[in-house]
């Protein structure tokens, strides 16, 4: 299933989060952007964070790789990962042609609901990006 | 956009195009225009087209300026030929690189020999204020900046010179590698030459800037077939490293040797003096401390500028200068200095930490990559 961006919230960095509402006991996926995978092209490798992990809003979670650079990936939520999408690494064209369904990244359960509210809602982040063009 | 950031003459092009523009060395530069693997994959197999107008072009007219430049540069110049091209370093005289060049010596219309430097665009400024530094005893000598009077366009791949040749006179298809000339394409004066940073054969060909844009169409047109695909930095960069080319900033800097960068070819030091000369001779003497070697490495993940490399034991022994995933290899590659004891060890085993994982790396015959023809 493919999400519909215009529901998501967003980082500035361009990692997407679905809504606490809409997903099962407060689990969501992130992932990022079409905005972000467009601008990398080329993509080669993508790393994942492990099973079980706390994050905090903001950290580390991974790294994709194109031949020309490395990109952080960050969470936009904390909580606890409980569900990579390890196969994507081997198909990574997931991630470029459907990067809001087949191409999540990670499933967090939120410890803070509320920080959803902090995120960019999705005209204010497409609007960062024109800006950035 | 900076204010402070120039333009070549054919950024408008770039820009209506798809050219994803970025600043590099003070120009706005297209860094791709579809994806970085298909611009390197049509270089490596058809042409690719490359606009390398920010580099510095630098014009030498008189009499004696082979005796100036020979005694700023590590290759011999009072024995080229109208025609030879050659690849040499300018040096401080500690030993210390300041810049990989090409040397052109051309023949005017009107029949004067002057010689043509090709610089980094990023040392341009530098080069620019060593050369008036050194120019004492050769103020006869004339000296002008060309780069922005000028153009500079890269065709490059197998098929790159086919491509010309409905566009410039016969006696271009016979020029030989690393030979240039002074011609003219439909009435225009243009430098061509067949050199290039990618490994493939090609010619590059300097115009004047007023004439860039319709020649850069030109080619397109002439190319439509096969097709020609226009190319930016990024793949520019994948293409040289898979070459083993070295780039300044990485491989070159004021900090390395060439006798480190193994660029020994490049030095004549027989018979001349010129900046640097003794001091690159004293520490050839003395053993040289550190190589240029190159790595390939399993997997997707590339080692980068800066990444330490390790020995076995995960030993610091070394630091990668490039580091890309090669397209046509399909691996990891990447190019280091490593200390000389380990790199004359043919036992020696690598490692190299790429963000805190140690991954295995193995040596590499430098290049990476040989055309076939």
């Amino acid at each position: 299933m493919t999400r519909d961006p215009a529901a998501l919230r967003y980082l500035a960095s361009h990692e997407w989060a679905e809504s606490p509402d809409s997903a099962n006991g407060g689990v969501v996926a992130i992932g990022i952007s079409s905005f972000a995978v467009e601008q990398l092209t080329d993509l080669v490798y993508l790393a994942l964070p492990t099973v079980g992990r706390e994050v905090q809003r903001g950290d580390e979670v991974g790294e994709v790789e194109s031949v020309k650079a490395v990109s952080t990936i960050y969470s936009p939520v904390s909580g606890q990962i409980v569900e990579v999408n390890s196969q994507l690494a081997d198909q990574l064209d997931h991630l470029k042609d459907d990067p809001y369904g087949k191409g999540w990244l990670v499933k967090i359960r939120m410890s803070d609901p509320k920080e959803w509210d902090g995120l960019l809602e999705s005209g204010q982040y497409q609007a960062q990006c024109d800006q950035s063009h | 956009m900076n204010e402070a950031t120039k333009v070549t003459p054919l950024h408008a092009w770039h820009v209506a195009h798809g050219g994803r523009m970025a600043p590099f060395a003070g120009y706005q530069m297209p860094i791709q225009y579809t994806t970085i693997v298909e611009e390197h994959e049509a270089v490596r197999n058809r042409a690719g087209l490359f606009d390398i107008s920010h580099m510095g072009r630098l014009r030498f007219d008189g009499p004696r300026a082979d005796q100036w430049l020979s005694r700023l540069l590590t290759r011999r110049v009072l024995d080229m030929k109208v025609g030879q091209v050659r690849y040499s370093l300018m040096c401080r005289e500690d030993g210390g690189i300041l810049d990989d060049v090409l040397v052109y010596c051309l023949e005017s219309p009107g029949g004067t020999v002057y010689f043509l430097l090709v610089v980094n665009a990023g040392n341009r400024d530098k080069i620019v204020r060593w050369i008036g530094d050194h120019r004492e005893g050769f103020e006869d000598v004339q000296f002008h900046d060309v780069t922005e009077q000028t153009a500079m366009i890269a065709v490059q791949g197998p098929l790159a010179r086919s491509i010309c040749k409905p566009l410039l006179p016969p006696g271009v298809q016979t020029l030989g590698n690393y030979r240039g000339c002074v011609t003219e394409h439909y009435g225009k004066p243009v430098i061509v030459s067949r050199t290039g940073y990618t490994g493939e054969d090609g010619l590059e060909w300097i115009v004047r800037e007023e004439d860039a844009a319709r020649i850069w169409e030109n080619l397109l047109l002439a190319g439509r077939e096969v097709p020609l695909q226009v190319a930016g930095l990024g793949a520019r960069d994948t293409l040289r490293l898979e070459a083993a080319m070295p780039l300044y900033g990485h491989e070159l800097s004021e900090e390395i040797l060439p006798i480190e960068a193994g660029l020994d070819f490049a030095l004549q030091i027989e018979g001349r003096q010129w900046i640097g000369r003794d001091a690159i001779v004293a520490a050839a003497a003395a053993g040289v401390r550190r190589r240029r070697i190159g790595l390939t490495l399993d997997g997707k993940r590339a080692a980068r500028q800066d990444a330490a490399v390790l020995d076995e034991s995960g030993k610091a022994v070394g630091v990668v200068t490039s580091g890309s995933f090669s397209p046509t290899l399909q691996k990891p590659i990447a190019m280091a200095y490593v200390d000389a004891k380990v790199a004359d060890d043919p036992s020696a085993k690598y490692q190299v930490d790429i963000r805190g994982t140690v991954l295995a790396a193995v040596r590499t015959p430098l290049p990476f990559y040989h055309r076939v023809s």
